[in-house]
């Protein structure tokens, strides 16, 4: 490998959607960018469920309908809440959302990423894959002013670092930039890609055409810890995961391929993935810590973005919008401080965080900044208790042997007083509140 | 309420075989330093770890075979405290390489 002589304007640790985002709108705009990626392609590396949401990219790449590999677009939204061998479930369909320009879509990584990363190299960034960042270089004032990596024997200089290194973050994390991640503020999801024809999944799921249905599910199927299950449609193909938050894994001993074994054999998924051919099997954190794990995320030469800022919404499952609106802004302030030729000082920097602050991303975080300790601590009702009563709510009620409407009404109260107690269930309806607004 | 230890369930091994990896013989990116007796949180990875790669020798000392690695980073976390496991990338370009991701 060559060395570099000439500082880079700006050099992106990483190709995910958070790098790839920051990447290419810094480019785009004439910037001298160096990108690293210690995969073999853009993609190789990164775990997913994985919905896009258009919204995020279409303010980097507006036409990029037309040329991304993108699976389905999601027509239906499934909510179950489940018990051992029941579920019960909001559904929201429209037609509304089979619109010119959908806003959700099913997608598979490691293709979609190999193809922002062309986009990223034809908007004029030198991409280096199977290259390895190993350390930040700084000077005497503590300034990052390059990297260095596993294949160039010399450092790579550059004016700006940008940390797009996913939840990992070895490279933040060991130059003392940012504290380590904490077993209780991350999950740990398995997932599966489970291959049918097309028609089969459009039969049995009622869609046609490239319609896509999502489920996301809680309850008893992860065992009292806090978690989620996921089945998501794409073109010929289905992902399925779930995950636990890895200090709950720890305290059991349950293996996540167990986990993710018996939700597959849940009554209510079984059917779905029949005759199907598992091809993949692949494991990933996810940051669940919210608004109060957000680290430090600018300094004197650097800028966090994505994951490894723990820039995910764990209540409504985003992430990669985040990921590359963190990106993209981070683009725009060191675009910003280029033009002007100013240096890129921590208080210059600091201008990503005050643009954050106006955008979607650090508003959902904020509002929900008191949601993942309180699932976390009151997990046994969340993810164990209310699933079941519910269930057993559903059942005697839907049920009909003779037994008359009020008798019913009447043992259904009383279940739910006896297993949670009143003031149990109002406090924590009072927390959620609390936490939701 | 069923168990979860008596779901019909394919191996982790099994499910490794599906995925592909470029293995950097001779140079495991993951090493668990030499002790007598491992910590709870060691203890754990072995039934944790999502690919299987910690076991339990006869002497009662836990050990990782990181061949398999999907490199999560869930070890290095748990551990983080004890300092137990040396955890790095693989050299780029090696370890797993997804195909769907």
């Amino acid at each position: 490998m060559g060395e570099f002589n000439k500082p880079f304007d700006a050099i992106v640790v990483g190709a995910g959607p958070s790098g790839n985002a920051c990447a290419y709108m810094m480019a785009k705009e004439g910037l001298n960018v160096l990108q690293i990626e210690r995969g073999e392609y853009a993609g190789s590396k990164n775990v997913q469920g994985a919905i896009l949401y258009a919204d995020a990219l279409e303010k980097i790449i507006p036409e990029f309908r037309d040329e991304a590999p993108l699976e389905r677009h999601v027509i239906e939204q499934r909510m179950w809440m489940m018990d051992d061998k029941s579920h019960s479930g909001m559904h929201y369909r429209s037609d509304d959302f089979n619109e010119e320009k959908p806003n959700r879509y099913t997608i598979l990584r490691a293709q979609f990423d190999k193809w922002f990363s062309s986009k990223v190299k034809e908007a004029g960034a030198l991409v280096l894959y199977e290259t390895t960042v190993t350390e930040l270089v700084k000077d005497l004032s503590g300034k990052v002013i390059g990297v260095r990596t596993d294949r160039q024997g010399s450092p790579i200089m550059a004016n700006v670092v940008i940390l797009a290194e996913g939840v990992n973050g070895l490279v933040g994390q060991r130059s003392g930039l940012r504290n380590e991640v904490s077993p209780d503020s991350v999950a740990l999801a398995v997932k599966e890609m489970h291959f049918l024809p097309r028609e089969t999944i459009e039969a049995r799921f009622n869609l046609s055409g490239n319609e896509g249905v999502v489920i996301e599910a809680m309850g008893t199927i992860t065992k009292g810890m806090t978690g989620t299950g996921f089945l998501y449609t794409n073109e010929e193909s289905i992902s399925v995961g779930i995950g636990c938050i890895v200090s709950d894994f720890a305290e059991t001993n349950v293996t996540p391929n167990e986990l993710l074994e018996a939700f597959k054999n849940h009554p209510s998924i079984k059917p779905l993935l029949a005759d199907s051919e598992c091809k993949e099997y692949a494991a990933h954190l996810i940051p669940e810590g919210g608004y109060k794990a957000i680290p430090q995320l600018t300094g004197a030469g650097w800028i966090v973005v994505g994951d490894a800022g723990q820039f995910v919404n764990a209540v409504h499952r985003e992430g990669s919008n985040l990921a590359m609106t963190t990106g993209r802004i981070a683009a725009e302030t060191v675009v910003s401080l280029t033009r002007k030729r100013e240096e890129m000082t921590a208080a210059n920097l600091a201008e990503y965080e005050k643009r954050l602050g106006q955008s979607f991303v650090m508003k959902d975080l904020k509002k929900y900044k008191g949601i993942p300790e309180l699932l976390h601590k009151n997990k046994g009702n969340f993810f164990g208790t209310y699933p079941k009563l519910i269930s057993s709510a559903m059942q005697t009620w839907f049920r009909v042997d003779g037994i008359d409407k009020i008798s019913k009404e009447k043992a259904i109260f009383r279940n739910f007083r006896e297993t949670r107690t009143l003031w149990g269930m109002m406090g924590d309806a009072f927390k959620m509140v609390r936490a939701w607004r | 309420m069923s168990d979860v230890m008596a779901a019909p369930r394919a191996k982790v091994e099994e499910k490794l075989f599906q995925n592909r990896y470029l293995v950097d013989a001779g140079r495991p990116h993951i090493k668990v330093k030499p002790h007598t007796t491992p910590s709870a949180s060691l203890m754990s990875m072995v039934t944790l770890c999502p690919a299987g790669c910690y076991s339990q020798t006869e002497g009662g000392q836990v050990e990782v075979a990181a061949d398999g690695c999907l490199e999560c980073g869930t070890c290095r976390i748990v551990t983080r405290k004890t300092g137990e496991v040396e955890w790095n990338y693989p050299r780029g370009g090696f370890g797993v390489l997804y195909k769907f991701g």
